[in-house]
Formats: C-alpha cells, sequence, structure tokens
C-alpha cells in the first residue's frame, strides 16, 4: 500500500524499498483484549460512459474480447493519453463527499511493471499528489456512529484482463482482453480505524451507497469494486497511544477481495490466522497474501513476485490537473445521512426503517415514489420489513417491482380492504410471478381474482357455528383444557373465511362464542 | 477528392529509407503531389514503421500520426520511412537494426542522428523534404551533417500523437528542407493544435519567412565556443553570425552557466522516460511471436535481451537505474531541477536578446564508427540539448564547410517565436545566397 500524504517527496521514498520487513515489531503473547486494526484500500470503477484517456465505451462487459479499444487504450507506440473531464468530475464528486481537502494541483503519475494485462507495461495512476486528501466518512460502528478517516483519494486506469479457457489451473495459454483497460478507477485509501470485520464491511457499504447517490458508480456491475486490506491485532490501547509509530505486531495485506461480503470473510479467516500464529509464539510477518473468494481463506503470496520497485514518475504526457476553481461549482445532491434525516423528520420514519431506507438509493427512491401516495409509515414497515425480506427470499432486486404495485397493495392494506395476512399473499403471488415471468397482475385484480377481499361481517359467525358444530371433539379438548385445540379450531375457521377474516378479531369472535357455549 | 498517384524509385545509395512507397497516392494542397519521407518513428496506417528496431519489424501501424493526416490532407505523397537510430538513441544513424545511413557529401562518413535517414533522403535529392524528430538534436545534429535546414519546433507546437515516444517531455516532431523557405512551408502544414495530445498548445504557424533582421538582437553564449568544439567549426560560425550583424543585427556576448549541468539534466531525463516507453515492448504485442512454450516473463526477458540494439539497452537499464527507489531524488530529481536552471538561463537571456546563435554541432559529421565509444557520442549532443532542456525552437541552417564537410549555424528563440528563429536563418541564407 502507498500509504501517502500529500507533498511527500518522492526523495524519499522508503515505502518503496522491496521486501523491507521492520524488525523493530515487539511480538506480546496473545490476549482476549487484543484489538483489531483495519484499513481499506478500495477501488471503484468510475461509471462514466467512455474510458479515462480515450473515447472508447466502457460498456464491454457483453461484448467479444479487445472489442472496446483502440491505440491508446492499447497502448500502442505514438498514441497519446487524453484525460476524460467527466471521470475527474465524478472523482471530485467523491473526493468531496468524503469530505477531503482536493489539492490545487494533482499529478498523473507512471506505475511500471509488467504483466501482460497491462499493456503500456506501465499505469497511469496518482502518486505523491493525488487528486484529494484528508477526508472522512461516518459509519455505523460497533458502538454508535463512528467517523473511518480518509487519507487519500486518487484517479487511475484499470489494466486489462487475463481469460484462462477452462480455468487457470487448467488453461495452456493466458488469453488477454484489453477491454476493460483504462476504465477509470478512483482509489480511496483509509486511515487504519476499522476494528472489526463487521466495521470494514459497513464501511465499504456507506461508501457503496455513497458512490450510488452521487452517480458515479453500479455496484451491480462485475468487477466494479476491488478491495485490498491491511489488518493486524495489537494489545488494548498499543495502537491508538502511539499512532502510526507505535511498536506492536506486523500488518498484513489481504488483496484481492472484490465483494462486499467477502471483505469480512476474508478479514474474519485474517483474524483467526494472525491469533494462532501468535499463539504459537510465532512473530507475525509484515506480507501480501491473497484472498480465495471460493475457500474463504487468505494465502502466502510468493513473497518475490509482490516486492516491485514501481519507480513512479510524472507521466509527461499529461498535464497536471488544477481543479481548485472547479471544485467550487460542483454541487452535490442529498447524501444518505441526509436523506436519512429527511425520512424521519418527513415521514415519522423510525431510525431504523429510516436507515434501511436509505442504505440503497433505488430503494430509497423506490419508498418516496410509494411514500408519495401511501400512507408514509405504513409504506415504511411494508417496503422495509416485508419487500425487503421477500425479495432477499427469491434473491431479486428492489428493481424488479414497481411501486405503483406497492402503492396499489398498501392502500388496499389500509383501507382495510384486505388484511395483511392477505396483502403478504398478494405480494408474494406478484414477486413469484415476476420470477416465473408470469405477471400476475396488480395487487387490485390479484385481490379480485383470488377473492381475497375481507370478509363481510357475517361470514366469520357463520364460520364458528358451523365448526363449533362440526368439530365436537375438538370442543372438548378446549374445554379439558388442551391448548392445541384452540388454535386447531381458529385454523378450522380460517378455512371456511378463506382467510378474509382479520385473524385477531376471528381470535376474539372464537373466544367469545366458546365461553358463551360454557355458560 | 480526386487522388493521384506519384511514382517514386529512388537510387538510395545511402540507406536512406528503411521502406519506400513506389507509387504513393496524394490530393490537393499547399503540398500538392509533394514527395515527402517521414522519419520511421511516425506511425503511418498500414506502412510498416520499425522506430529503427528489430523488436518492432513487421508492425503495422492501424493508425495515421496526426502530422501525417495533415501532410495527407495538404497533397503530400508519403514516399517512405527513412532510417534512425533505434527509437531515435543516436547522434551517428549508426545504432539502426537495419545498418546505418550515410552521408552524401562522404559515404565514408554519417550522416548525423538520429534522423540521420530524413536528412540523406533530403541532402541527396530523393525527396525535397521530410519529417524528422528531435530529443536532443536529433534533427539538428543530421541537418547540420547533411547540410540542410531542420527546425525543432517550441514543445508544444506540433502534436506527438503517432509519434513513438523516446523522451516525451523533450521531443519534437519539425520540417527538414533543403531552404529556410522550404522548411517554412512544410512547418506551417504541420504546427497546430492537437486536442489528442495533451501537450499541444493552439499556436498554429502561419508565417512567411522574412529577411529584415535590422536591429534583432543576438545572444551569443561563451559556453557554445567552450572545449569541445572545434575551433575550424567554431570559425565558420562566427563568420556566419557576422554576416547577420553585417544586415543590421546586433551581436551580444552573454553566459549560459546552466549549460554546465544541460548534458547530464538531458541524459538522465531521457533514458528514465525511454526506460518507461520501451517496457511494453514485451514480445506480446509487437514483433516476431515469442516461443509460447516458455513461461511469459522468461520468455520476454529473452525477447527484450536480443531484439533491442546495444544502446537501447544501455539507456533501458541507465533509466531504470535512475528511477528506482533510493535513487530518484539524486538522479531524475535532480535533473529536473537542473533542467528548470536551463530553462532560467534561457528565460533570463531572453529579456536582453531576441535569438540566441551557436554552432549547431561542436565538429564535422564523424567518419563511420568513430564514435563507437558512447560518452563521447553523447558529448557531441551539448549543443544541442539545452533547446529541448528548454522546450524553445531552434534551427539549424548550412553555413558553410570545413574539409568539404558541411557545417550549421545554430539559432534558437523563445518559446512560440519559431517565425524569428526561422527569419533569423532565412536572413542569413539570403545574404550569402
Ligand atoms: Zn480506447
Amino acid at each position: 500500500m502507498e500509504n501517502l500524504s500529500a507533498g511527500t517527496i518522492p526523495d524519499s521514498r522508503s515505502e518503496q524499498i522491496p521486501g523491507q520487513i521492520s524488525s523493530a515489531r515487539g511480538n506480546p503473547p496473545i490476549s482476549e483484549t487484543d484489538e483489531t486494526i483495519i484499513g481499506l484500500e478500495v477501488h471503484c470503477q468510475l461509471d462514466t460512459v467512455t474510458k479515462l484517456f480515450c473515447a472508447c465505451s466502457t460498456d464491454y462487459r457483453s461484448d467479444g474480447p479487445n472489442t472496446h479499444t483502440c491505440p491508446v487504450c492499447l497502448g500502442l507506440p505514438g498514441a497519446l493519453p487524453k484525460i476524460n473531464k467527466r471521470a475527474v468530475e465524478y472523482a471530485l464528486r467523491v473526493a468531496k463527499a468524503l469530505n477531503c481537502e482536493v489539492l490545487p494541483e494533482s499529478v498523473f503519475s507512471r506505475k511500471n511493471y509488467f504483466y501482460p494485462d497491462l499493456d503500456k507495461a506501465f499505469q497511469i495512476s496518482q502518486y505523491d499528489k493525488p487528486l484529494a486528501v484528508g477526508g472522512h466518512l461516518i459509519i455505523e460502528g460497533e458502538n454508535g456512529e463512528k467517523l473511518v478517516r480518509i487519507t487519500r483519494v486518487h484517479m487511475e486506469e484499470d489494466p486489462g484482463r487475463l481469460v484462462h479457457k477452462g480455468g487457470v489451473d487448467r488453461a495452456r495459454y493466458s488469453l488477454v482482453d484489453y477491454n476493460r483497460a483504462g476504465i477509470p478507477l478512483i482509489e480511496i485509501v483509509t486511515e487504519p480505524d476499522m476494528r472489526s470485520p463487521k466495521e470494514a464491511r459497513r464501511f465499504l457499504n456507506k461508501l457503496r451507497t455513497t458512490l450510488e447517490y452521487l452517480s458515479v458508480f453500479d455496484s451491480d456491475k462485475e468487477g466494479s469494486l476491488r478491495v485490498d486490506a491491511n489488518i493486524s491485532l495489537q494489545p488494548e490501547g498499543w495502537f491508538d497511544r502511539e499512532k502510526k509509530s507505535y511498536k506492536g505486531r506486523n500488518r498484513v495485506e489481504v488483496k484481492n477481495i472484490s465483494s462486499y461480503k467477502g471483505v469480512e470473510k476474508a478479514l474474519t479467516f485474517e483474524i483467526t490466522r494472525q491469533r494462532n500464529v501468535i499463539r504459537k509464539g510465532q512473530p507475525i510477518e509484515q506480507a501480501t497474501r491473497h484472498f480465495v473468494e471460493t475457500r474463504g481463506i487468505t494465502t502466502a503470496s510468493r513473497s518475490k513476485e509482490e516486492e516491485h520497485d514501481y519507480r513512479y514518475f510524472p507521466e509527461p504526457d499529461l498535464c497536471p490537473l488544477r481543479v481548485s476553481s472547479w471544485v467550487d461549482l460542483i454541487e452535490l445532491p442529498e447524501l444518505p445521512d441526509a436523506r436519512r434525516a429527511r425520512f424521519i423528520r418527513q415521514y415519522g420514519c423510525s431510525s431504523n426503517h429510516a436507515r434501511t431506507l436509505t442504505g440503497d438509493l433505488k430503494l430509497a427512491d423506490f419508498y418516496e415514489k410509494v411514500a408519495l401516495k401511501a400512507d408514509p409509515l405504513l409504506s415504511a414497515t411494508w417496503v422495509a420489513d416485508t419487500l425487503i425480506g421477500e425479495l432477499n427470499y427469491r434473491d431479486m432486486g428492489i428493481g424488479a417491482v414497481t411501486p405503483a404495485h406497492m402503492t396499489d397493495l398498501i392502500n388496499l392494506v389500509e383501507s382495510k380492504t384486505i388484511t395483511d395476512k392477505n396483502a403478504i399473499d398478494v405480494l408474494r403471488t406478484i414477486l413469484d410471478g415476476i420470477l416465473k415471468k408470469e405477471p400476475a397482475g396488480t395487487p387490485s385484480q390479484i385481490v379480485a381474482r383470488l377473492d381475497l377481499g375481507a370478509s363481510e361481517s357475517d361470514v366469520a359467525p357463520a364460520a364458528i357455528s358451523e365448526v363449533i358444530r362440526e368439530q365436537p371433539q375438538a370442543i372438548a379438548d378446549y374445554k379439558s383444557g388442551k391448548k392445541g385445540a384452540f388454535m386447531f379450531l381458529i385454523g378450522q375457521v380460517m378455512k371456511k373465511t378463506r382467510g378474509k377474516a382479520d385473524p385477531a378479531e376471528l381470535n376474539r369472535m372464537l373466544q367469545a362464542a366458546l365461553d358463551e357455549g360454557e355458560q | 477528392m480526386a487522388r493521384s498517384r506519384l511514382s517514386f524509385s529512388p537510387d538510395d545509395r545511402v540507406n536512406a529509407f528503411l521502406t519506400t512507397c513506389p507509387e504513393p497516392e496524394y490530393g490537393t494542397g499547399s503540398l500538392e503531389g509533394l514527395a515527402i519521407a517521414i522519419k520511421d518513428n511516425i506511425s503511418t496506417k498500414g506502412i510498416p514503421t520499425t522506430a529503427g528496431s528489430r523488436i518492432l519489424e513487421g508492425y503495422v501501424p492501424p493508425y495515421d500520426a496526426h502530422v501525417v493526416s495533415l501532410l495527407m490532407a495538404n497533397g503530400a505523397a508519403i514516399v517512405g520511412k527513412t532510417n534512425m537510430d533505434e527509437f531515435g538513441m543516436g547522434t551517428t544513424t549508426e545504432n539502426s537494426a537495419y545498418g546505418p545511413t550515410l552521408n552524401p557529401h562522404d559515404t565514408g562518413r554519417v550522416p548525423g542522428g538520429s534522423s540521420g535517414g530524413s536528412a540523406a533522403a533530403v541532402a541527396s535529392g530523393m525527396v525535397r523534404m521530410a519529417l524528422g524528430s528531435d530529443t536532443g538534436g536529433s534533427i539538428r545534429c543530421p541537418a547540420a551533417f547533411c547540410g540542410i535546414v531542420g527546425l525543432k519546433p517550441t514543445y508544444g507546437r506540433v502534436s506527438r500523437y503517432g509519434l513513438i515516444a523516446y523522451a516525451n517531455s523533450l521531443e519534437q516532431i519539425g520540417p527538414m528542407a533543403r531552404t529556410v523557405m522550404e522548411t517554412s512551408r512544410l512547418m506551417q502544414v504541420i504546427a497546430g493544435y492537437d486536442p489528442r495530445d495533451s501537450t499541444s498548445v493552439d499556436q498554429p504557424y502561419c508565417h512567411t519567412p522574412e529577411k529584415n533582421i535590422q536591429g534583432r538582437r543576438i545572444g551569443v553564449p561563451e559556453e557554445f565556443f567552450g572545449a569541445g568544439v572545434d575551433p575550424v567549426v567554431a570559425a565558420k560560425v562566427w563568420e556566419a553570425i557576422e554576416v547577420l550583424e553585417r544586415k543590421g543585427a546586433d551581436i551580444v556576448t552573454c553566459r549560459m552557466p546552466a549549460m554546465a549541468y544541460a548534458l547530464a539534466a538531458y541524459y538522465v531525463t531521457c533514458v528514465s522516460e525511454a526506460s518507461s516507453n520501451l517496457a511494453r515492448f514485451d514480445g506480446v504485442r509487437y514483433g516476431p511471436a515469442v516461443d509460447t512454450k516458455k513461461p511469459w516473463h522468461e520468455a520476454f526477458q529473452e525477447r527484450r535481451g536480443t531484439s533491442f540494439g546495444k544502446e537501447v539497452r544501455r539507456r533501458i537499464m541507465l533509466g531504470t537505474f535512475a528511477l528506482s527507489s533510493g535513487y530518484y531524488g539524486k538522479y531524475y530529481a535532480k535533473a529536473q531541477s537542473a533542467r528548470q536552471q536551463v530553462k532560467s538561463d534561457f528565460l533570463r537571456l531572453f529579456k536582453e536578446v531576441d535569438v540566441i546563435a551557436g554552432p549547431t554541432m561542436p565538429t564535422i559529421a564523424f567518419r563511420l564508427g568513430e564514435k563507437a565509444d558512447p560518452l563521447s557520442m553523447y558529448l557531441s549532443d551539448i549543443l544541442t540539448v539545452p533547446a529541448n532542456l528548454a522546450g524553445v525552437p531552434a534551427i539549424s541552417v548550412p553555413c558553410g564547410a570545413v574539409d568539404g564537410m558541411p557545417v550549421g549555424l545554430q539559432v534558437m528563440g523563445r518559446p512560440f517565436e519559431d517565425e524569428v528563429v526561422i527569419d533569423t536563418a532565412y536572413a542569413y541564407e539570403q545574404a550569402v545566397d
């Protein structure tokens, strides 16, 4: 990790010395009170229409290899990069939303290394003069709200991709696809402020939500997020007291994490692994490990591969970025925290519902559309609890349903046209229909078709009388004190009313009928 | 637009061309039907472009350099690609993987470099004009050695899009021709803004050379006549400066102390940039296929070890070292501050004078094989590299001969005053014509 702050003079680039392992680290015995110290380095693809340095389209995922390429992103001799203004604007939005200080001048540098997916054999990145430094993001920490400091935000280009037909172990050749080469990336580096894998995941979720609110990132696109994580276990208080110069245990960098869940998994595994090493009295080596997503473990990298001297120097084909006057013109949209506060204020949402609803841009938009035409509080419950639950169960996204359907459904519930229970059935019918690609119609249509309307007042008493007449054994059981008998009887009544009656009301009526019979 | 064809079958006795186009098309415009040769590091769609290197053997660019598009749009006929030191790394054109180019004035001598093929093609009369590129003197040196005119434009004035990079921050494409007028005519076509080159500046060149230099202040730095400059060459150049004085110019002797660091600053900068630029040639995308039975990193090391010439390998290694952690500050960073000093020297002088004049090269053309020692070759660039470090325009115009070999007068000017440099050279040329 290039843990650089602004103004670092490239002269003293000790960070780059390969294989440098500090020998001054202590090795205290493991303790229950040890703290987990986590810092993240997050790479996100900016969702621009064209690449960072050429006019090629970024919409490559469903197309054949090397079809979204040109002399520039293929790194052909003589081709020159030209900065995509929109990508810079997107990056500035991110820097601003993360409360960073945007530097008046930032510089693109070449990061030199050989790898076949890197067509120029250098990546255009930013090094000692990044776009922005010193920000923060507030997350829901283990003990309430928590501020995670952002060290720096910089821009760089994505390399291409190696493709191994039949899997990396079996393929005889590596194929190279440069469609991804030149996609704009933003790299966000945090201070080591997270104290558990869960906090790391929450940071990522919050970051993702924020980037989506900024309309600069699409988390649905495969490979749009990649994370490297630094993790170490330190005796309680050592880290905070001594800050960066502490003499604690070494940290390990886990690379190659490409999902939100993966971060939590990789870090949880790494904690266990480091604990075991310390327990055996062995030192933690400062090292880079790779996360193997399919197996949920981290493996040691052959250290030589990681010992890069990137020989950074300013990219002579690009001018320094001077964006001071531009930054002030960039207006940010309402961000997740502000929207959450507004949901509580404007719609009376509970704090939990507001957090759930604003935790995803599409969900928040969906809710607002529903809440404008249906009771906002009822809508909050139905969207945040019921709908999300049913969607998750089916592995569906919020995009599957329309706000109009939800509005219709909630209005049917509010007017007591249908019971909650039947409303859930209607929702399930809709979702199952979508999954099967057989649209089930609007909630009103479904209610009419399946005759799920709430009971008329005389349906329930008739059904109760019938059940009492038909089930003498159960009545006898109930009277002898068997608790299950009442539930059985209720079930029988509901069968007759076909779920149209309100269960609570039925309960009361059956109880009354039975009590009456006793007298 | 109707396009016609030219017939081109030169008797190339000096190995000036790497590729010739026997029947090139041409259109209408200011350069209509004019045969123009292009240095082989400038990309030409459909015409092999090797930059004088084995590692690019068989590479045919799928696109035209910006300057090539401009030439064709103005009616020029691209008749071939000219020989050069591999990737521009040399002062003699002996470092080409395809054999040296010979000097048309004496085939026992080099034509200078790295644009030696272009200079020889013009000097021998095979073409009237050619494009070269100048990283540290690569247009001016062969122009001086072959007795033609060559201009290194102000950095940013001509698009580099399509020029195979050697040292991006130093180099410019520029015109080479037999006369200042023709050089100016070619410059008019190739100069101008190109949005694809971020270092391009919107400063078109629309100018007809003007020979009146009454009152022009010409600075002559002592350092341009210092140790290493052949006294006979120095005398020839002084004669030329006196011609300008007789035409009404004021001659001011001055000093340029940062010249002491120029060569070191230049070489550290260019080898550093080159080590990065040339890293892409790994046998995966260019040149004959590597042995795929070998692991990739072994195959590409072998390719780079055998397909790059000795001088290229030397400069890649030097550049890799100069950028290495722990050495960056000592070399690259220091070179950049020395470069700033050279720039300041120029800007300071340009407050007092309009142009700076001196010899282009310290000697006449070397004999073939004479500069076998790389260091002595590097030293011969001392008078041309300052203009590249400062990004200022510089021209070499023939000013007589020593032992039958041409000598070049160099004139440097303020940034974006290529016109003044051209005019000064034109005034001299017309005065002695
Ligand atoms: Zn492209």
